[in-house]
């Protein structure tokens, strides 16, 4: 009746598990309970949850991110805590089989469900406002992409309740985690959590390319977009190139695992190098869809806050572009030591060596853009500036692996961990940690308190460092990733420090935290009343901060790059004529019900509970016929409305 | 399905999608290679070593006619966009097929088979 | 580049629908070459079990290839019937398409009964798992798109070529047309060079 699922998927007799999952239920209730409360349900439903406003889209990937984080980074010092302890004899307090699941969720749940919603949550908040018009090229789409991702994360974390959550590594490679040796419901929770939102990403990558190609202002030609609309749409020509294969190769595992198929697993004539070749040619363009729009924001901010046009606009978007080219041409480097060979070997090193050279004229595009210009040490500025150091060093340790003898001895050790961590945090954490505090007062009106920010940030530079550069030592003593315990004495103190680290990188987080509470009870000594608190360059601070839900009244007309700071130094005349008419999309349910149906489907093809699947197929069916058979009207917004708008800014903008 | 009233354009285009006869000549051209095709590896019209790339060559051209008569790439004047999306996607296709191809002739070559790794586990 | 974005603003509705799904199909084609890429590397991998050669049946194939391609030029010749509001020639030429799609399809689910009642199921090796799925995703997008076909004939009947159904019945035939591309790939690498 209920397929594989009964009473003992509950981990009743493990208690670690239980008060994660009691922690969880109850979190959750507490919120539901606070809503009702409130009576906040209408306005979560028709301000929110149906939104197909791109800027409250982007607030709910973040969002979702930050949560994510929290559960993420959980893992990662539990692990911390137990190899701090697991030296010689001791067996620390997490035992293999929950270790194994830990690290596994760690990864999946920092790269799909922190990473990259942040990623996409940032892009769609900010690039219809910098491209100059009212929304995405497919609203509706949109919503329904966040809420595909929302259904995955929802999954995983179900996992933890009912049931168990891989134990094979967040990239889950075959044999092991074919029916053979996983036969339980862990890898599958997995993949069907990350089909789910992988469509969900592939259909955001469409959106996003679609809007920065064809949906711009007047006069804003390719060469007069900001850097970061560059990144992004770059960024998401991969999503769109790579997904696809991601897609496909969990499509057989799990007609392997479903169907009985022969794949990836080690008989009847399956191959698991396959997979591992499959899954690398998505994984590594996934890393540069994650880094090249943390690129773009630094670009952003360091023009800001050096009062300075970004140095080297065209070589820095052809970078960018031979990134996007370059970036699918040398995955094997992620799996040297399979087999392939010295020829195979050395070409796709060779290629991994030449990628570096594009980010170095990024680099090097940054640093001239701040040289001779006033700087402004705000927030995002250290960020980026510990981006830089931090980046380089781990891509200098990435060109090291990138020669294959040198990557026979490390990989797999936790010098690799230690690499992929030293950019990763570089690049991508710092990079969305710095446009969080960068675009917040556009999203909603009020800055982040200025001293906790400064604070996470050394907390986690600090941190980062205390955590990870002991690995490279350990890495290159002989550690091996993924490792419960270790035999070896000597590297007890290495992995004391890193869990200081850990401990210190906590703390950054719980200043986060702390910045947003106290930033929301003290907001009004803190309100951005003229929509440009940073003195910005682009056009998302020419607008009300939080901007209208039509962006703008009128479509700015741009002839140059840098288009506001251009017409900040014209000042000229506003114009006369009231702006007309305009129609925006109504909101839609459709987004949340898809997902609502994929969460029913996913759960039951968990659990084999196929009457449930078939069920949920059928709502799936009927929601696409509805919602594609009704006629879709507009919403107006009149001439009056956004005359009243204008005026209100223009009074809210004269200082008291 | 993908459009959900995107309110950002202008009133639709009317943009022409071909005619009867770009049509009728597509269906042509694609019957001839399609002939071709199965002539070319079936009989031994063709030198045998050189069967492989000549359906390939076949092939790519009825792609290509479907492209051209059936698709419209590259048409109208919004057309260098649909060619650069194609020849992007075209790129990746080639890295996925000859990547892998020549990744996994090598691996092949150089380790035991699954079945083979599996049977010294015990 | 775009003569309408960046120059005097956003795209048309039309454009942006259009190439927004275009991309979606390249995106769908990828999908596809990760398949035939597996496909290409398992097609040996018979486990004992037959092989290609053994296996297809080049007439069945020929006549999958002419229904198909024939069904993408009804489509074709439907989208100018719209295009010119001529809803007879229309509504017959889609009717066309649905049946010579709805042909192909019962053939190919006649092929795949056939072969796992000889016992040459997709469980059966690598190679008939690849094969399976290859071809059988190549006639799931089939199923989806005979199924989308009639959804759209109800609602071209109900509404009348307004806009936006319009750009649904483009999509749909770019969708038809790129299903017929792939297909010449699978032909050609599955039955015309696995039945040497």
């Amino acid at each position: 009746m209920f397929g594989k699922l009964t009473w003992h998927a509950i981990p009743w007799n493990e208690p670690p598990a239980m008060a994660a999952s009691a922690m969880i239920i109850i979190g959750i209730l507490a919120i539901l309970t606070l809503i009702t409360r409130k009576g906040w349900w209408s306005y979560l439903w028709h301000e929110w949850l149906t939104s197909v406003d791109h800027k409250r889209i982007g607030v709910m990937y973040v969002i979702l991110a930050l949560v994510l984080l929290v559960r993420g980074f959980s893992d990662a010092i539990m692990m911390r805590t137990q190899l701090a302890m697991a030296a010689g004899n001791a067996p620390g307090y997490l035992p293999p089989e929950h270790y194994d699941q830990i690290f596994t969720a760690h990864g999946t749940i920092m790269i799909f469900f922190m990473a990259m919603p942040f990623v996409v949550g940032l892009m769609n908040f900010v690039v219809p406002l910098q491209l100059g018009v009212r929304d995405v090229a497919f609203p509706v789409l949109n919503s329904v992409s966040f809420w595909l991702t929302a259904a995955g994360a929802l999954l995983v974390n179900v996992s933890l309740v009912v049931g168990e959550f891989a134990r094979t590594g967040w990239l889950a490679y075959p044999p092991l985690s074919e029916l053979a040796f996983s036969p339980g419901v862990g890898v599958d929770y997995y993949l069907w959590a990350l089909q789910i939102s992988g469509i969900g990403t592939l259909l955001a990558g469409i959106n996003m390319v679609t809007t920065i190609l064809k949906v711009r202002a007047p006069g804003m030609t390719y060469m007069r977009m900001p850097v970061f609309c560059w990144t992004s749409l770059c960024s998401s020509m991969m999503i769109v190139a790579a997904f696809p294969i991601l897609t496909a190769t969990f499509g057989m595992l799990l007609l392997d695992r479903y169907a009985g198929m022969h794949f990836f697993t080690s008989n009847g004539g399956g191959n698991f190098m396959m997979y591992v070749n499959l899954i690398w040619a998505w994984g590594h363009p996934e890393v540069y869809i994650l880094a090249l729009p943390g690129f773009g924001i630094f670009s952003e901010v360091i023009a800001t806050f050096s009062g300075k046009q970004l140095f080297g606009y065209r070589s820095m978007v052809l970078a960018t572009l031979a990134i996007c080219v370059l970036s699918n041409m040398v995955w094997l480097h992620h799996f040297f030591t399979m087999g392939a060979g010295a020829d195979v070997n050395a070409i796709f090193g060779i290629m991994s060596m030449i990628i570096a050279i594009p980010t170095g004229v990024k680099l090097f595009n940054w640093l001239f853009t701040m040289f001779r210009g006033r700087i402004r040490f705000e927030v995002p500025v250290l960020w980026t500036i510990g981006f830089m150091l931090t980046f380089v060093l781990g891509g200098l340790t990435g060109v090291l692996l990138a020669i294959p003898p040198a990557d026979f001895q490390l990989h797999n050790s936790l010098f690799q961990v230690a690499h992929f961590h030293n950019v990763i945090i570089g690049a991508v954490l710092f990079g969305l940690m710095a446009g969080y505090y960068y675009w917040f007062p556009k999203a909603f009106g009020f800055t982040l308190h200025r001293g906790l920010g400064v604070v996470s940030f050394w907390c986690w530079f600090i941190g980062f460092y205390l955590a990870f550069f002991p690995l490279y030592a350990v890495g290159l003593l002989g550690a091996t990733r993924r490792m419960q315990h270790y035999a070896d004495l000597s590297w007890q103190p290495y992995m004391i420090v890193a869990e200081l680290g850990a401990v210190v990188i906590l703390c950054g987080i719980a200043a986060t935290i702390a910045q947003l509470w106290i930033s929301i009870r003290t907001r009004d000594s803190r309100r951005d009343l003229t929509g440009d608190p940073w003195n910005g360059r682009t056009l998302e601070w020419s607008t009300s901060s939080p901007p209208p839900a039509y962006n703008f009244a009128r479509l700015p007309v741009v002839d140059s790059i840098d288009a506001f700071w251009v017409m900040k130094q014209r000042a000229g005349a506003e114009p006369a004529d009231p702006a007309p008419a305009i129609e925006m999309p109504r909101n839609s349910a459709n987004g949340f019900l898809t997902a609502f149906v994929a969460v029913v489907i996913g759960f039951a093809l968990i659990w084999h509970i196929w009457w449930l699947v078939i069920l949920g197929l059928a709502g799936a069916l009927i929601l696409l016929v509805t919602f594609g058979w009704r006629e879709r009207v507009p919403v107006e917004v009149s001439a009056e409305q956004l005359a009243a708008d204008a005026g209100a800014r223009q009074r809210a903008m004269v200082p008291v | 399905m993908a459009e959900n009233g995107a309110v950002v354009g202008a009133a639709s285009e009317h943009t022409s999608s071909g005619s009867f006869w770009t049509y009728t000549a597509g269906l042509g051209f694609a019957l001839l290679l399609t002939a071709a095709s199965f002539v070319v590896s079936q009989t031994d019209l063709l030198w045998q070593p050189g069967v492989a790339a000549g359906l390939a060559v076949l092939a790519v051209a009825q792609m290509g006619v479907h492209l051209v008569f059936f698709l419209h790439i590259g048409t109208d004047a919004e057309g260098t966009n649909n060619v650069l999306a194609l020849g992007f996607g075209v790129i990746i296709v080639a890295l996925i097929l000859a990547g892998s191809l020549w990744i996994m002739d090598h691996l092949n070559a150089n380790m035991l088979t699954p079945a083979q790794m599996m049977e010294m586990q015990h | 580049m775009s003569v309408y974005a960046g120059v005097v603003g956003p795209a048309p509705t039309r454009i942006i629908v259009g190439y927004g799904f275009w991309i979606f199909l390249l995106s769908d084609i990828i999908l596809f070459s990760a398949l035939f890429a597996t496909y290409a590397v398992l097609q040996g991998q018979t486990a004992g079990g037959p092989s290609a050669h053994q296996l297809f049946e080049l007439r069945n194939a020929g006549i999958e290839t002419v229904a198909l391609l024939f069904s993408s030029y009804t489509c074709g010749l439907a989208i100018v019937a719209i295009e010119r509001r001529r809803m007879r020639a229309f509504y017959v030429c889609f009717a066309l398409t649905f049946i010579l799609g709805a042909v192909f399809l019962s053939l190919e689910l006649n092929e795949f009964a056939g072969l796992i009642a000889r016992g040459a199921g997709p469980a059966r090796s690598g190679f008939l798992s690849a094969f399976f799925s290859l071809v059988g995703l190549h006639g799931a997008h089939v199923t989806i798109g005979l199924l989308w076909l009639i959804f759209l004939i109800a609602q071209t009947a109900y509404r009348g070529p307004v806009d936006y159904v319009c750009r649904r019945l483009l999509c749909f035939s770019l969708f038809w047309h790129a299903l017929d591309i792939i297909w010449v790939a699978l032909l050609t690498m599955v039955y015309l060079m696995g039945a040497r």
